[in-house]
């Protein structure tokens, strides 16, 4: 512990900050191609979006610094307190906050924006990590995965009240955390399957998916029964619990969708699903995105050299879009190049989680690998268009300050808990 | 599962399927795009000045002027000042409404982001103004095009003229743009390549609303227009106005030719039209009224597509084909008595109107009396000189096609017509029964089953008068003032008849016009050979088979020795050949070699004498016309 003090950097791990500071450095060039226009400045003009990156990059050392300065016991000892202060932040936000796209998700400094759910993610992680690392903590009790489920769902309340949808989706990555501390994957087959069983009706309407769904179950019960003639007779009711939850389920998506919903929100599903093909109008993003993709081809048309997307074709390229220039100007190289830095990361985060002898930071760490995870599948997914338009940013990529600081602040907490438990003992 | 194995799978399978959709995009679909045809790059073209076109003595025939178009870009199309706009265009509310509509309302036809025309051709007076104003108008500008001008109001069938190119030829071909100008019809269609030059252009990069954000790539991919080479073309301008001036009210076909070069001198067509009729805002009225027009087909070029059976100018042919076979001599006499028995049945017996009774008639007189006992005589010995008739036949059809006849020339102009020149196959699929040279005894008057076109037969003409070859036909004298060296138009021809048995035919054509079927028809101090013909001919109208006025025909060329032009004349239902043909041909002939005329009287009775009357017929009365299978 004395050691510590005399170099806040001994025993952090350099791999992940190399990591980090390629995917910042290289989701800024591209920032910069994305939002730079042919009237330029210098590169510390704070007039434009990538001098504001930039100066948001250069104030991560000053963060980073902080961060690994506190000792790793702070971060457990004051985690209730961060969540706590958290969560009247983005309460907060609907008093002092302003209104920006229609959500009301930020404070307004003297100009400078701030988004208080960028940071509550690191603290709910610290919490959730605070919960469950008690020793007197049990998962299998229902209580206590009630509790858990307050922990993670408080400030997803706050952000859907905003509303901001996208992130609050991101809470739901949280089920990884507990399922690696012992939660059944009963609750994750039920939520993808009831998500799959929503798209197929969208998709092909009630009556066929109805049929082929209880046929499915049929075949899959004969097939059970046929193993072990035991499960028939002493689960009747779980069988016919499953027959009449999935016709309700069935037939009450296919009312909603055609009876409810109104028609811009059919819409939706329907692009989403591929139903209707629609280039200009809600299809417009997905479809400028994937049209900037292609163009890039193998290796790229080169740095500034994407016509696409100095002609601003992709909306919002310099946010959550900022992957088509990637993958436009460093074409199919340059962006499973990206991927492949992602997939090394969230590896080497599980890795060091396992690692740990501490079960705070190990919860803390799978806490973090879940929220990139779901952050990295979710924004990319959708500009290569095979999920929907769901606005989250691209962590350490995208523009903004919050964002970026938010992801920087998770990251190093775990480097400072990682770093910390060499000397555990 | 072990536990931390699910997140471990999760994101290598994300991974794979992430970068799997990637390689789809990008390379698989992706890869192949042309980036240039993407939606970021604007071209903008320069569109070079056509080559201009000269006739031989450097006449100018074709000629270049500026228009300029109104065009329309739809999607830049904002709320304008209609009132305004209309007023600065000079067209009403109505009308530019229902434009708008038309190209706004229908973005299949007309992509939204591409450039349309709006107004076409607006008057060049207005064009600085216009431009001025334009600006303020979003989605309208000026685009400056070249189009053409003909200084001589003629030989529109020759010059041709611009038309559009339409969405599948600019598909088919690289070059062009949709719209685009491009040759239609005569020298401008063939010669397209060479007079319409190479489009400059530029390239300019667009961000999404389409404003253009600077050049592309820095101007590398940019091009300069090249402008069209000038052409000068081997016709007379003066005579070609004159041999229109001559048809006036007549239809038919003047065809002269150089004969030491194959140099069309004249092609004349008629019912012609003024070439300024296909250029500017009437173009596309102008176009459906000609070739809307089926009675007179002004568009139709009698002198090259006009197939007609040549009639007794045909006849000189097988008097030679005679010699060179060796059947006849100068000396070899028939016995006419005002026709030809052929056969023993009743019908098998041609009429002859040479007028010779009991006297031997010889090849000279044949000719300049126009004798048909005496050619039907020499085609029988030619076709039966060999044992066997098909070998015969054949022999003497490919003599025949040795002039040129019965098969496209070759010449620089792009419509034609082969003619018809029967072979042995011809009989034999026609008669299972078997045939004889009197089967088809008609060959030998030019009026069987073959069927010329006046160029053909003016390139024959050319063989006779150079005695035994001929040079292709041609239009095109120079590219750029240098002559053109093209191999197909230098390389003799030789016909299948030896130089030493034309001077007696020579002299006999010489003969027609001194004492035979042409003797009206001389030109003091020019000694013109010639042959006349009258061709029988029949329309169906009203479903009856009707005999209608003769054609008048003949071939012609002059002098005598050293001879400077060839010509065939082709009047529809003009009649005798003496009567119409030939006063045309010693008109043009000595229009040609003196550039004076002397026979004013001759002159004003061919300009204007009309066959309108005869034409007229031609018309199926309405009121009896009964739909048919046919």
């Amino acid at each position: 512990m004395r050691q510590q003090q005399n170099n806040i950097f001994a025993n952090i791990d350099w791999f992940l900050v190399l990591l980090f500071f390629s995917l910042v450095i290289f989701g800024w060039i591209n920032i910069y191609a994305a939002s730079s226009t042919n009237s330029e400045g210098s590169i510390l003009d704070f007039s434009t979006r990538y001098g504001k990156q930039l100066i948001f990059i250069l104030l991560t050392i000053p963060l980073i610094i902080l961060i690994l300065f506190l000792n790793s016991k702070f971060y457990e000892q004051f985690s209730s307190l961060l969540y706590v202060s958290s969560l009247i932040l983005l309460a907060g936000v609907f008093i002092f906050g302003k209104k920006v796209n229609g959500a009301t998700s930020w404070y307004n400094f003297g100009g400078i924006g701030l988004q208080p759910s960028e940071f509550a993610k690191a603290f709910t992680a610290l919490a959730l990590a605070k919960l469950m690392s008690d020793r007197q903590y049990n998962l299998k009790l229902i209580k206590n995965q009630v509790k858990a489920f307050v922990v993670i769902f408080l400030p997803a309340f706050f952000i859907a009240l905003q509303p901001d949808m996208g992130s609050v989706l991101i809470y739901f990555s949280f089920f990884f955390v507990l399922n690696r501390e012992g939660l059944t994957l009963r609750y994750f087959t039920l939520g993808v399957t009831t998500i799959i069983l929503f798209l197929l009706t969208v998709y092909f309407g009630t009556k066929w998916v109805l049929i082929s769904s209880l046929a499915l179950i049929t075949i899959i019960l004969i097939y059970i029964s046929y193993k072990n003639k035991q499960f028939i007779r002493f689960n009747w009711p779980i069988i016919l619990g499953t027959y009449v939850a999935l016709i309700l389920f069935i037939v009450g998506v296919g009312y909603t969708y055609t009876s409810i919903l109104k028609q811009h929100q059919k819409d939706r599903f329907d692009v989403l699903v591929g139903k209707i093909e629609d280039n200009s109008g809600i299809g417009y993003n997905t479809y400028q995105s994937e049209q900037t993709i292609k163009s890039g081809g193998f290796s790229g048309k080169g740095f500034l050299q994407g016509d696409r997307t100095q002609g601003n074709f992709v909306p919002e390229q310099d946010t959550d879009y900022i992957f088509s220039t990637v993958s436009e100007e460093w074409g199919f190289l340059g962006s499973s190049l990206v991927i492949i830095l992602f997939m090394v990361l969230l590896y080497r985060i599980i890795y060091l989680s396992e690692k740990q002898t501490n079960k705070f930071a190990r919860i803390y760490g799978y806490g973090l690998v879940s929220i990139l995870f779901f952050h990295v599948v979710v924004n990319i997914g959708m500009v290569i268009g095979l999920l929907p338009t769901i606005g989250i940013p691209l962590p350490f990529f995208s523009y903004g300050g919050s964002s970026l600081w938010g992801f920087t602040l998770l990251l190093f907490i775990f480097i400072r808990l990682d770093a910390h438990k060499k000397y555990d003992y | 599962m072990k536990r931390n194995l699910l997140l471990i799978f999760l994101v290598t399978l994300v991974g794979i399927i992430y970068i799997g959709r990637l390689f789809y995009l990008q390379i698989i679909v992706g890869g192949n795009k042309n980036p240039i045809n993407s939606a970021t790059v604007k071209i903008e073209y320069d569109y070079p000045e056509r080559g201009y076109i000269y006739d031989r003595n450097n006449k100018l025939l074709v000629a270049n002027q500026i228009s300029y178009d109104v065009m329309i870009v739809p999607k830049e199309v904002k709320s304008i000042d209609t009132l305004e706009f209309c007023s600065l265009l000079k067209i009403s509310k109505e009308e530019f409404s229902s434009k708008l509509k038309k190209i706004k309302g229908n973005p299949k036809k007309y992509a939204p982001w591409l450039p349309e025309i709006f107004i076409k051709q607006v008057a060049k007076e207005n064009f600085a103004y216009l431009q001025e104003k334009l600006h303020k108008f979003n989605g309208f500008y000026i685009q400056k095009k070249i189009i053409r001008n003909y200084p001589i109001k003629s030989a529109a069938n020759i010059l041709g003229y611009l038309g559009e190119v339409n969405q599948l030829e600019a598909k088919k071909h690289n070059y062009y743009n949709s719209r685009d100008l491009i040759g239609r019809g005569g020298v401008e269609r063939y010669y397209e390549d060479i007079l319409r030059g190479i489009k400059g252009k530029k390239y300019y990069n667009l961000d999404h609303v389409r404003r253009i954000t600077g050049s592309y790539k820095n101007g590398s991919y940019d091009t300069l227009a090249v402008a069209g080479n000038d052409l000068t073309l081997t016709l007379d301008s003066n005579l070609q106005k004159y041999g229109e001036l001559l048809m006036t009210g007549k239809r038919g076909g003047i065809v002269a030719i150089e004969p030491s070069s194959g140099e069309i001198l004249a092609l004349v067509t008629a019912p012609s039209y003024d070439p300024n009729l296909m250029v500017g805002r009437k173009k596309s009225i102008n176009s459906t009224i000609l070739f809307g027009d089926k009675i007179n087909n002004p568009t139709y070029d009698r002198g090259l597509q006009g197939a007609y059976a040549p009639g007794s100018p045909f006849k000189i042919l097988n008097g030679l084909i005679g010699l060179q076979e060796g059947v006849i001599d100068k000396n070899t006499a028939v016995y006419c008595n005002g026709g030809y028995r052929y056969g023993k049945r009743k019908y098998e017996y041609m009429k002859c109107h040479c007028g010779i009774y009991r006297r031997p008639i010889r090849l000279k007189t044949a000719i300049a009396k126009s004798c048909n006992s005496y050619f039907a005589e020499t085609y029988r010995k030619i076709i039966n000189k060999p044992k066997n008739t098909k070998i015969g036949f054949e022999n003497w059809s490919n003599q025949v096609k040795s002039f040129g006849l019965g098969n496209y020339l070759g010449y620089d102009l792009s419509v034609g017509n082969k003619g018809l020149v029967p072979n042995t196959k011809f009989y034999d699929d026609r008669y299972n029964f078997g045939w004889r040279a009197t089967t088809n005894i008609s060959n030998a008057i030019g009026q069987g089953e073959i069927l010329t076109t006046p160029i053909q037969l003016a390139n024959a003409t050319a063989a006779i008068a150079n005695k035994g070859f001929y040079y292709t036909p041609h239009i095109l004298k120079k590219i750029k003032n240098k002559k053109i060296n093209n191999v197909k138009f230098t390389t003799k021809k030789q016909t299948g008849v030896e130089t030493r048995h034309f001077p007696e035919v020579i002299e006999a054509m010489h003969e027609v016009f001194k004492t035979g079927t042409g003797k009206y028809s001389q030109v003091k101090g020019i000694e013109i050979c010639g042959k006349t013909g009258t061709v029988e001919n029949f329309a169906r109208i009203n479903g009856k088979k009707v005999q209608l006025k003769d054609h008048s025909i003949l071939i012609a060329f002059a002098p005598k020795e050293n001879p400077k032009i060839a010509m065939a004349v082709f009047v529809e239902n003009g009649g005798y050949g003496s009567t119409i043909a030939a006063p045309i041909t010693s008109l043009m002939v000595e229009k040609y070699l003196t550039k004076t005329i002397t026979r004013k009287d001759v002159e004003e009775r061919m300009i204007n004498l009309s066959l309108q009357d005869e034409y007229d017929k031609l018309i199926p009365k309405k009121d009896t016309i009964a739909p048919t299978t046919e």
